[in-house]
């Protein structure tokens, strides 16, 4: 059934796919499958709407499904069952008109409560003209009593209007108005309760509440997963997986977050504890070039979740001193005496391998059907970007959804799902490819070409280029404004 | 440290060709309630090294879990479930070091 699903105007284009990845969270693509072709929804736009526009209809199998999908998102202000819609009043009364009575009059009864909000986008109505409208729509027949703040019911007019341009949007050509019954709505209150700023432990990177949200959302982090974050820090994008009862567990190679905290009541620990979740299973200090697991540890993790360092403000580290890399001095042996609790030196870790890692690390651990999220920066030329993401041949890229950080710089959430099962041959070219950045580790990094280095297609095996042109499409100008 | 981590973790010598299970040396153990949660459970169970967790739960002086590893009908058992809980999440290494079993390093624990 199609409903009208009218989003928060921001972050627009991680608003498709959170509907999306709720969908397959509530089983609206039916049972398993992973590998079946098209999971994914219906959409259609209103007439002479901009896909940008905060409203749109999307084609749903029920209504519980909907209103669980409205209820976890973040970016849903409300799903809506339309019942009618028009240029006009009068095209609007029409439409009310012609909906089915068996769709609406058991909305209509005499014992149930109701309340009308009068809404609209790119423009304000006063509260007399509210009043005008509401009392517009008295060929509807209500029986009910009105309650306005706990009702049983709840409905919806909403108008756009036809003039000048909106919000950054082109302008919309013609006026509409939405009349509809509400199904679901988001608990936006999460993003005050989670803000950073009443958050005790920081870092310079903890990722903001709201965006933590929406990749746990895209994880499909719920009861009984683990999700895993290589890139921990203070926790912020774990704390977001155990909101939503997701066991987590994390991973820095940075000992001062993973060990210390900045004290007995600043830490990662009590981050969580400040919001009553359940404790991680456990915080390593591990290096995501160098990863603990034992030998046979594979599809552990229904989720991996992370924001890589980019070293715009934090720059990836790795095991082994820089010197020690180029070749230039012995290993460091440590003494004896100084064994116990040693943390092997760091030396940068560039992107490109920390990526690979990263990929390997997913395709291994990572069950078949489990997600890997996490951001990618993108370099933007001529206000907008035309970036290639990385590949991997056990992973579909299902949702790419840009954040516009400045002129230049944007990052870039990439959403996989593992569709392909980790092979002995991939296994072997990922080590292959390790041993090869051990090896040119310093060179490359000095010269600074290390991209091509991974973007050149290393493994014809990956048919995925196909799939991912789909979600390459050339962005409007006008997205350099910073929604 | 809790069990589970205890069991996806090995030894990361350089030249170690098998570093697990990790020894565990016990100094103090403590018990942290954890919320149950079957489905977890019975998601991970297919994931744990059997043999590993029972050692490990035995040298911090817990001997519930059967030494064989049972067969999946047991997942259906809340009590087997809820030994395999208490061994898994709850059960934590307060004190003490994890030993590789190849080259003797040791490697503290302490807290958490």
């Amino acid at each position: 059934m199609w409903y009208l699903c009218v989003f928060y105007h921001r972050l627009l284009d991680y608003r498709r796919p959170e509907v999306e990845a709720l969908a397959e969270l509530f089983g609206a693509f039916g049972e398993d499958g992973d590998n079946s072709p098209r999971r994914s929804l219906e959409w259609k736009l209103p007439k002479n709407h901009h896909s940008d526009s905060p409203f749109h209809l999307v084609n749903l199998p029920s209504e519980d499904i909907a209103r669980k999908i409205a209820n976890r998102s973040i970016l849903v202000k409300g799903i809506y069952e339309l019942w009618g819609e028009g240029s006009s009043y009068e095209e609007l009364e029409v439409a009310i008109k012609n909906h089915p009575d068996d769709r609406k009059l058991p909305y209509l009864t005499q014992q149930s409560t109701f309340r009308i909000t009068v809404d609209s986008f790119g423009k304000a109505i006063s509260f007399q003209e509210q009043n005008e409208r509401i009392k517009g729509l008295a060929y509807i027949p209500f029986k009910g009593r009105v309650n306005l703040r706990n009702p049983d019911h709840k409905f919806w007019l909403m108008e756009t209007d036809d003039y000048g341009s909106q919000n950054g949007l082109p302008p919309v050509v013609e006026r509409r108005i939405f009349f509809g019954r509400e199904v679901g709505a988001a608990d936006r209150k999460l993003l005050p309760t989670y803000q950073l700023k009443s958050r005790t432990y920081l870092g310079p990177t903890a990722m903001d509440a709201e965006m933590a949200f929406l990749m746990a959302n895209q994880a499909l982090a719920m009861p009984g997963k683990l999700v895993y974050d290589p890139f921990v820090g203070t926790g912020s994008i774990l704390v977001a997986a155990a909101h939503f009862g997701a066991m987590t567990m994390g991973a820095d190679i940075d000992i001062r977050v993973v060990r210390d905290g900045r004290g007995p009541d600043c830490n990662v620990w009590s981050n969580f504890k400040q919001y009553g979740l359940p404790m991680p299973i456990s915080l390593l200090r591990a290096d995501n070039n160098l990863p603990p697991w034992r030998p046979g540890l594979k599809e552990v993790f229904d989720a991996i979740i992370c924001d890589p360092p980019y070293g715009v403000r934090a720059g990836g580290r790795k095991s082994g001193g820089r010197k020690l890399l180029k070749g230039a001095v012995d290993p460091y042996t440590v003494p004896e005496e100084k064994r116990t609790d040693h943390i092997p030196s760091t030396a940068a870790y560039s992107l490109v391998e920390c990526i690979h890692d990263l990929l390997d690390l997913a395709s291994r651990m990572l069950v078949m059907g489990g997600r890997l999220v996490f951001f990618y920066p993108v370099l933007r030329e001529d206000g907008s970007s035309d970036a290639q993401f990385p590949e991997h041949p056990c992973f579909k890229l299902i949702a790419a959804c840009e954040q516009i950080l400045s002129l230049r710089y944007s990052r870039v959430l990439l959403t996989m799902v593992k569709t392909a099962p980790y092979s002995e041959e991939i296994a072997e070219s990922a080590r292959k490819k390790h041993i090869d950045f051990k090896e040119n580790h310093v060179k490359w990094l000095e010269e600074g070409n290390l991209r091509s280095s991974v973007f050149s297609p290393i493994d014809p095996l990956s048919d995925t280029a196909e799939d991912y042109k789909v979600n390459k499409d050339s962005k409007p100008k006008y997205r350099g404004k910073y929604v | 440290m809790r069990l589970l981590t205890h069991n996806m973790l090995s030894s990361n010598i350089k030249g170690v060709s098998n570093g697990f299970p990790l020894r565990l040396d016990v100094e103090n153990s403590v018990s942290k309630e954890v919320e149950f949660n079957p489905d977890f459970l019975r998601n991970m169970f297919s994931k744990i090294d059997w043999k590993a967790l029972v050692d490990a739960a035995r040298s911090m002086g817990y001997a519930e879990l059967p030494e064989e590893a049972p067969d999946s009908s047991m997942l259906d058992s809340d009590e087997f479930l809820k030994k395999f809980h208490h061994a898994l999440l709850e059960l934590h290494l307060d004190e003490g070091a994890l030993i590789c079993p190849e080259t003797g390093r040791r490697f503290p624990v302490n807290k958490a």
